[in-house]
């Protein structure tokens, strides 16, 4: 027994691994699950579409361009270049109540936020309030890391320097007075960007992390005062700012401005006159871009987009379509042929 | 492989000629030769790094990616960071290193191990025992029996009689008949005289180092005198010593500059036809991916002079750079985003399915063969895929379809046949391993390993019926066999051919035991009874004659020729008295023939002593006159062999291997042809094909192309072609695509029904000549199996060559001889038959195993899988890269074709590394459509591999549209879907971050259900890489995505937060689960409709399989293919010409026939003895003849243990 073993040394284990017998499922495209398959996921296709449609159609946007190109347009006047402090103002009507909660968009089209080099014209260790990085920014911001004096510039980089300056105010024209509606600033950017992704520095006054240092070219105000009515809002995690910074996918965007959540709009806007006041600042027209206000309520599936509950309804049915020709060629060649 | 090694040697001035002294170490020095340490290994500790990586380097996709290292780290070109190159790179690098460093060790150990063996060299007038790698050029060493030669080595003495040496040189040639090597008498004197050899002081001038085994020369001079040096006197290292106590030797060449390091060059680097199409679509993709980047480039110059120059107030140029330049660069930037076209990955994956399925070949138990404990190796792991397409098998015959062993089946004797078993209803039994077998113990001299199972032919032969003993008599003395008795009662036989070696063993066993012959006499134990026999004449064996005869006197004076032979031949020297016996035998002839066996006829004639005498005058006269010597020996031989008394005929079986009907029978079911190219001749050729299934009786015609001219043998392939197709006798081939050099492929021609081709030596050399060679090609390629006969082994390298040339096919080489190593390294693939003659076959191969019949698993199963898989792994791999990549494209339209990736840099990077890399791998290492018992029931799936039907440059191009329509909808859903949408609390989702995340966890969603789709046998093991990689995508992503990570590194993980904030909305999820199923079933809609209308092959069987829900019974084992031919096998001897003068001189009877040695010397023989044919060792079963070393011999107990082999 021993010397057969010696003998056979050289032969291969038995295993199933070795001798490529592995237990397998074998699943195959046969009839009896492709045509039913077929037809289930129509089904629920089909039901999943309806419910997204309809819950689409339920959700109510109201879209409103200021960009201002049209020479009858409120805020024609603000395009002129060099105007400072110019202030437009756009009155709308709504015929029903919009269901609250609100949220205040604004909106720019033809804006390549997912440019490349705009995309990396910033700094993270420096929005991280790495205050090193405050002195010698990365040279990715170029060329907003220095000003023309060579100080560096705080927050660098492209993505900052464009961001979004129009303010806003809505009124309600109530008996022809105007009355504001309040909205909240705050809880509009991602929790993780504030929390953890954005830091200012940890030095108290903020103020003082940003000496030597100059603002953005493009902006009015240093970074430390974004927010005067709420020092807590200031600095790289200012949610305007966090907003901004969290660039766009495509070239035409929407970004959440202000949310209506509280006081006597909580519920939504009734319906009546409103009047926007917008203090017009951002340059888009150069570039051949648009402004835009949106306000809009929310669902279960989010903003509103029809695109999903039809693309749902319309391969449901073509699912629902190819089973029956699956069925047909299948009852014509009935392949396997018992031979 | 010793490509350094041998390097440094050339480097040095060339040698013009050799100058050495003997025992003189300085003087040799001066020459600075090589010493006798061999180096094969290529790095030492500190070359490996740089050496390595310079290799690495030099391949075109290490050199691409190191290309695109380069433009990363240019910041204006850079749009991807450097890791996403630099990782995988260093992965392959690191992998590639380790490899090439076990394989490098390894070679070190082997090196190290032969340099450290011991010889005994002769330093300052002592032996000593020093290591290989000590010796010098000019020293003396001592060789013993069974020791391997250790350098080139000038013979100068030795312990046998005329200082003659027996080496073996298996090693280098594949030979394993001894040969003979004899020293100058001048140095035989020293002997083994210590002190004489160190005062040799002999000078040698010689040829300097080279590369040809068959000549050498050179001379030596000492006391003044010069003599010649020629081959004869030269061993060269990788022989072995036999059958000699020992000799001296003075070495010549050493290490590197022996002629066997000298051969071994590199061998030629094969590569696969998936291999070449994979290198023209990589061109492909590198001319297409300048295309795209073109296009974006372009893009990019329009874009920047519309709106990128307005947009200059939120995105400033670089440094003024113009819109041209800007383009430029973007060009660069995408040739980086894009280059996961060609991943680094699909060349390291390819290499590791492929040495994944060669394991599977070394793991095979039914491709062990227990008889000799040899699995079956894939010596090279690079060629698998091709195993599946292979058209053409070119096969050795000797040893390769049979075994080269002969055995004494049955025999016919005084019209009585012997050798079948009967049961007692008188049903004939098939015998078997386990069919009772012939006690032989009565005879103390028998063969232990004969084997004979009728009892009847052993009682007859204890009955002393005269005829039976006649017949074993003539059996015992008419033979050219040499006996060797080491031991009492220890016989061994040296015979010339198989064939007489079984006979001569049959009368053994038999109680007619041959034991020694003088060239006088021979001397058989007659049951029991020590005889011996003068033997007067051997009128021996030639072509022409077909017989041999001896004249011996009994002992009792008794004057008797036998003879035997040829049927035909014997049948006309037959005297009229016989020929009843004649018809009787000849219906036994018929049956031997029609079962295969090689059959010889047996006669006497008793001679009365005057006649006798009065004829050995003539023929004395006759064999000393000069002129027209031959016939007039001739014409005696005839005389007197006439009025012959037939005895019988015996049956030889050339045993073929197991199986070989059935695997033939199989491959031809898979539309493989099957070529024999043989050194036999032609009936024994044509015998063996009928035998093992190759020729067949249901075959339409087997055309025999004999012509002796080349326009007899262009009639003969013309004629041939007519009868298989009428109209194709002299119409142009028909012109198929045009390969390089203006050699037309050409195309197959369909005929009806099947034939079968034999063409002999002769012909062949004319078939082969140029302006015949088409001629040729195309009738035998209309044939289903071909027999080229009489092939040199040139000619056999030269078939492949042609049908290489003309058919765009795969080819296989099978042999298992040196003779066989040209045509193995010539075709596609070569097949070596390991453990039987000599290993030179094997080395040269590319698979090796012991028997031909693995050979259907090698190829039906193995190979059909191998490419299955990696057909399946390519267009899957180029499927989940152009996705991956396309979407760029689509994307580079919305952001200005900035270059701007679509995904994170992580998934990037770790794409291909880790999310999708393991289910692929899984796939191409366990996929199989249908498992082995149904791979065997169906050889036509065999048939998609050899037309290149899973891979080819169509199934290409749809893969790169599948991609192109899967990228849109990756690319177009996610931007329909997230256009001016938000999050369920209002917030942001169509921001990058998360539209990246979105469209990447769409895209392993797709590509994981796509390898679903692909994938036709999930085991377990596949099931968890797919799900894995899914759950470890997932986990990756979230962790990069972490706070954690991003605390360490805030630059290198910007993603933080975003799978957390965007995979919890439900229009996300909606929306993958739409662009999965938007990829995925139009995909499963072709798939099912293309089964329903026109369902391939592999669907069918799947579907069989499907319905039967369990494998099928095992294939009926074949009864023996009984033919009832009346085709008869010529006389069976398969050496070209005796040598019955051989035997008469008593040149080989070494020492007992020392004295007579020199009158009997023939002048042409004076090389001694070396048969022209096969080995001459002779086992009638079991063992090779080549078992290793005599004290390795396998005892017989060993040799009968019933082996009960799984594969059969």
């Amino acid at each position: 027994m021993v010397k057969h073993e010696q003998e056979s040394t050289n032969r291969p284990d038995n295993t199933a691994f070795t001798q490529q017998r592995l237990p397998a499922w074998q699943p195959m495209l046969s009839a009896g699950i492709v045509i039913p398959g077929f037809l289930i996921i129509g089904a629920a296709f089909i039901g999943i579409g309806v419910a997204l449609f309809v819950t689409s159609q339920s959700i109510q946007v109201l879209e409103i361009d200021y960009t201002g190109d049209d020479k009858t347009a409120p805020c024609y006047k603000c395009i002129a270049p060099n105007q400072k402090n110019c202030q437009c103002q756009i009155s709308f009507s709504l015929n029903s109540t919009f269901k609250g909660p609100v949220f205040f968009y604004y909106a720019l089209s033809n804006f390549f936020q997912n440019h490349r080099r705009y995309g990396v014209s910033k700094d993270d260790n420096q929005l991280f309030g790495d205050t090193s990085y405050f002195t010698s920014p990365s040279s990715s911001c170029s060329p907003y890391q220095y000003d023309s004096s060579n100080k560096p510039i705080v927050p660098c980089g492209s993505v900052a320097n464009s961001m979004f300056s129009d303010t806003f105010q809505l009124y309600q024209v109530v008996n022809g007075t105007n009355k504001l509606v309040p909205w909240d600033g705050q809880g509009i950017a991602w929790w993780t960007d504030y929390s953890i992704k954005y830091r200012n520095p940890s030095v108290t006054p903020l103020q003082n992390a940003f000496n030597n240092t100059v603002k953005p070219i493009n902006w009015t105000k240093p970074a430390y005062e974004l927010d005067p009515t709420d020092s807590s809002n200031n600095g790289f995690i200012n949610q305007d700012f966090l907003v901004w910074m969290r660039r766009a996918a495509l070239p035409n965007f929407r970004k959440l401005y202000r949310r209506i959540t509280q006081g006597d709009y909580a519920q939504g806007l009734p319906a009546g006159n409103y009047l926007l006041n917008i203090n017009y600042s951002y340059p888009v027209v150069d570039f051949g871009g648009r402004k835009k206000v949106v306000l809009s309520n929310v669902s279960w599936m989010g903003g509103k987009n029809d695109f999903l509950g039809i693309a749902y309804l319309v391969i449901g049915s073509l699912c629902v379509v190819m089973s029956v020709v699956m069925l047909i060629v299948y009852a014509k060649f009935k392949f396997p042929d018992e031979e | 492989m010793s490509f350094f090694g041998l390097d440094c040697v050339r480097k040095r001035e060339r040698e013009l000629e050799r100058k050495l002294r003997a025992n003189d170490r300085e003087f040799n020095l001066s020459f600075k030769y090589a010493t006798n340490a061999i180096k094969t290994s290529k790095y030492n500790l500190f070359t490996f790094l740089p050496l390595n990586l310079f290799e690495q380097f030099q391949r075109i996709a290490n050199a691409y990616f190191l290309f695109l290292l380069v433009l990363q780290v240019i910041p204006q070109i850079s749009s991807l960071s450097w890791f996403t190159t630099v990782v995988p790179l260093v992965l392959v690098l690191t992998v590639t290193a380790a490899k090439d460093a076990t394989d490098d060790i390894n070679r070190h150990r082997s090196d190290n191990q032969v340099n450290n063996r011991k010889v005994q060299v002769l330093i300052d007038r002592k032996l000593r025992s020093e290591k290989w790698m000590n010796v010098q050029v000019g020293d003396i060493i001592k060789l013993e029996n069974n020791q391997f030669v250790t350098a080139d080595i000038l013979l100068l003495s030795s312990s046998e009689p005329l200082n003659l040496v027996y080496i073996e040189t298996a090693e280098l040639d594949g030979e394993t008949n001894l040969k003979v090597k004899q020293a100058l008498p001048v140095t035989g004197d020293l002997g083994d005289d210590v002190e004489k050899l160190a005062d040799f002081n002999g000078e040698v001038l010689c040829e300097p180092p080279n590369n040809r085994l068959d000549r050498f020369k050179g001379a030596l001079t000492c006391d003044g005198q010069k003599h010649p040096l020629d081959n004869e006197k030269v061993l060269l290292r990788g022989c072995t010593l036999r059958n000699t106590e020992w000799c001296f030797g003075l070495v010549l060449f050493g290490g590197p500059e022996t002629k066997l390091m000298q051969n071994c060059g590199k061998s030629t680097f094969k590569r696969t036809s998936i291999d070449r199409l994979m290198n023209v679509l990589v061109l492909c993709i590198f001319v297409f991916l300048g295309f795209m980047c073109t296009i974006l480039a372009a893009g990019n110059s329009v874009w920047e002079n519309n709106q990128g120059s307005n947009f200059t107030v939120f995105l400033p140029r670089q440094d003024g750079n113009s819109a041209a330049f800007t383009a430029f660069l973007t060009f660069w930037s995408y040739v980086i985003i894009l280059n996961t076209l060609v991943p680094i990955s699909l060349y390291v994956s390819v290499e590791i399915i492929r040495l994944g399925n060669s394991f599977y070949i070394d793991w095979d138990r039914k491709m062990y063969y227990a008889r000799s404990d040899t699995p079956a190796e894939a010596r090279t792991t690079t060629l698998n895929e091709e195993l599946g397409q292979i058209k053409y098998i070119f096969s050795d015959k000797t040893g390769t379809l049979t075994q080269n062993i002969m055995t004494f089946n049955k025999c016919s004797i005084n019209g009585k046949c012997y050798g079948d078993v009967f049961d007692y209803t008188g049903q004939r039994i098939e015998i078997t391993e386990h069919t009772e077998r012939v006690d032989f113990s009565f005879n103390p001299l028998s063969d232990p390993r004969f084997v004979f199972h009728d009892h009847a032919l052993v009682e007859a032969v204890k009955l002393q019926s005269p005829e039976v003993q006649a017949f074993f008599r003539l059996l015992g003395l008419c033979h050219t066999v040499m006996a060797e008795e080491k031991r009492e009662g220890e016989l061994h036989y040296q015979a010339q051919s198989p064939d007489e070696g079984a006979l001569v063993t049959a009368a053994r066993n038999f109680g007619f035991v041959f034991r020694s012959r003088t060239p006088d006499s021979i001397c058989i134990v007659e049951m029991g009874q020590q005889r011996s026999y003068e033997l007067l004449a051997i009128l021996d064996f030639n072509n022409v004659r077909k017989r041999m005869s001896v004249i011996v006197r009994s002992p009792e004076g008794k004057l008797c020729l036998y003879c035997k032979g040829a049927d035909t031949i014997i049948y006309e020297r037959l005297h009229p008295s016989c020929s009843k016996l004649m018809d009787v035998t000849t219906e036994h002839l018929n049956e031997f023939a029609g079962e295969g066996l090689r059959t010889l006829v047996l006669a006497y004639k008793d001679l009365e002593e005057e006649y006798f005498t009065q004829w050995q005058r003539r023929h004395h006269e006759a064999s000393t006159t000069l002129d027209d010597r031959e016939a007039r020996l001739d014409q005696l031989y005839e005389e007197i062999e006439t009025g012959l008394m037939l005895l019988g005929a015996t049956a030889i079986e050339d045993k073929l291997q197991d199986g070989v009907p059935q695997t033939i029978e199989q491959l031809s079911k898979a539309d493989i042809k099957i070529w024999v190219l043989t050194g036999d001749k032609q009936e024994t050729a044509e015998n063996i094909g009928y035998s093992c299934n190759l020729l067949r009786e249901e075959m339409n015609d087997v055309f025999i192309i004999s012509g002796n001219s080349p326009e007899d043998v262009r009639e003969e392939l013309r004629h041939a072609r007519t009868s298989m197709k009428p109209d194709a006798a002299d119409t142009e081939p028909m012109p198929g695509r045009t390969l390089g050099k203006g050699v037309k492929v050409i195309a197959d021609e369909a005929v009806n029904g099947e034939y079968g081709l034999v063409i002999n030596g002769p012909s062949l050399a004319y078939a082969l000549e140029r302006r015949m060679e088409l001629d040729f090609l195309r009738t035998a390629c209309m044939c289903k199996s071909v027999i080229c006969c009489r092939v040199t082994p040139l000619q056999k390298a030269q078939v492949v060559q042609l049908v290489k040339k003309y058919k765009q096919v795969v080819t296989l080489a099978i042999g298992d001889g040196a003779n066989d190593v040209s045509m193995i390294k010539e075709a596609h693939i070569g097949v070596g038959i390991s453990g039987q003659e000599g290993m030179q076959a094997v080395l040269s191969s590319d698979y090796t195993f012991a028997q031909f019949r693995f050979l259907q698993r090698l190829l039906l199963v193995h190979g059909r899988w191998s490419y299955l898989r990696m057909c399946k792994f390519l267009s899957y791999f180029f499927y989940k890269n152009f996705t991956f990549t396309f979407v760029h494209f689509w994307f580079a339209f919305f952001c200005g074709f900035s270059a701007q990736t679509v995904y994170d840099e992580w998934f990037i990077t770790l794409y291909n590394l880790m999310y999708t890399a393991l289910p692929v791998l899984g796939m191409s290492l366990f996929d199989q459509d249908v498992n082995d018992a149904w791979s065997f029931q169906h050889p036509q799936l065999y048939v998609p591999g050899q037309l290149n039907l899973y891979f080819n440059k169509k199934a290409f191009f749809k893969c790169a549209l599948h991609s192109c329509y899967s990228s849109m909808v990756l690319f177009f859903v996610p931007y329909a879907a997230m256009q001016d949408t938000v999050r369920d609390d209002g917030k942001d989702v169509a921001d990058y971050q998360s539209f990246a995340l979105l469209t990447q966890t769409c895209l392993m969603f797709t590509v994981s259900i796509q390898l679903g789709l692909e994938m036709w046998y999930w085991t377990a093991v596949n099931t968890f890489f797919v799900l894995g990689s899914l759950a470890m995508y997932f986990a990756v992503t979230f962790t990069m995505y972490s706070n954690g990570l991003f605390l360490i590194l805030p630059s290198a993980f910007p993603f933080i937060g975003t799978a957390r904030n965007s995979l919890n909305q439900p229009n996300i999820w909606l929306t993958i689960l739409l662009t999965s199923t938007l990829c995925i079933l139009p995909v499963v809609t072709y798939r099912f409709l293309l089964i329903q209308l026109c369902p391939t092959i592999n669907n069918q069987v799947m579907f069989k399989v499907r319905q039967a829900k369990a494998s099928p019974p095992p294939l009926p084992r074949r009864a023996r293919i009984r033919r009832t031919s009346s085709r008869r096998s010529g006389y069976a001897f398969s050496h070209a010409q005796g040598y019955g003068d051989l035997v008469t001189s008593g040149r080989f009877l070494r020492r007992p026939a020392m004295s007579r040695s020199a009158a009997f010397t023939h002048v042409g023989r004076a090389t001694g003895f070396s048969p022209m044919g096969r080995s001459a060792g002779y086992s009638p079963t079991g063992r090779p003849q080549n078992a290793k070393a005599p004290d390795v011999e396998v005892t017989s107990l060993q040799m009968y243990r019933t082996i009960n082999d799984p594969a059969l």
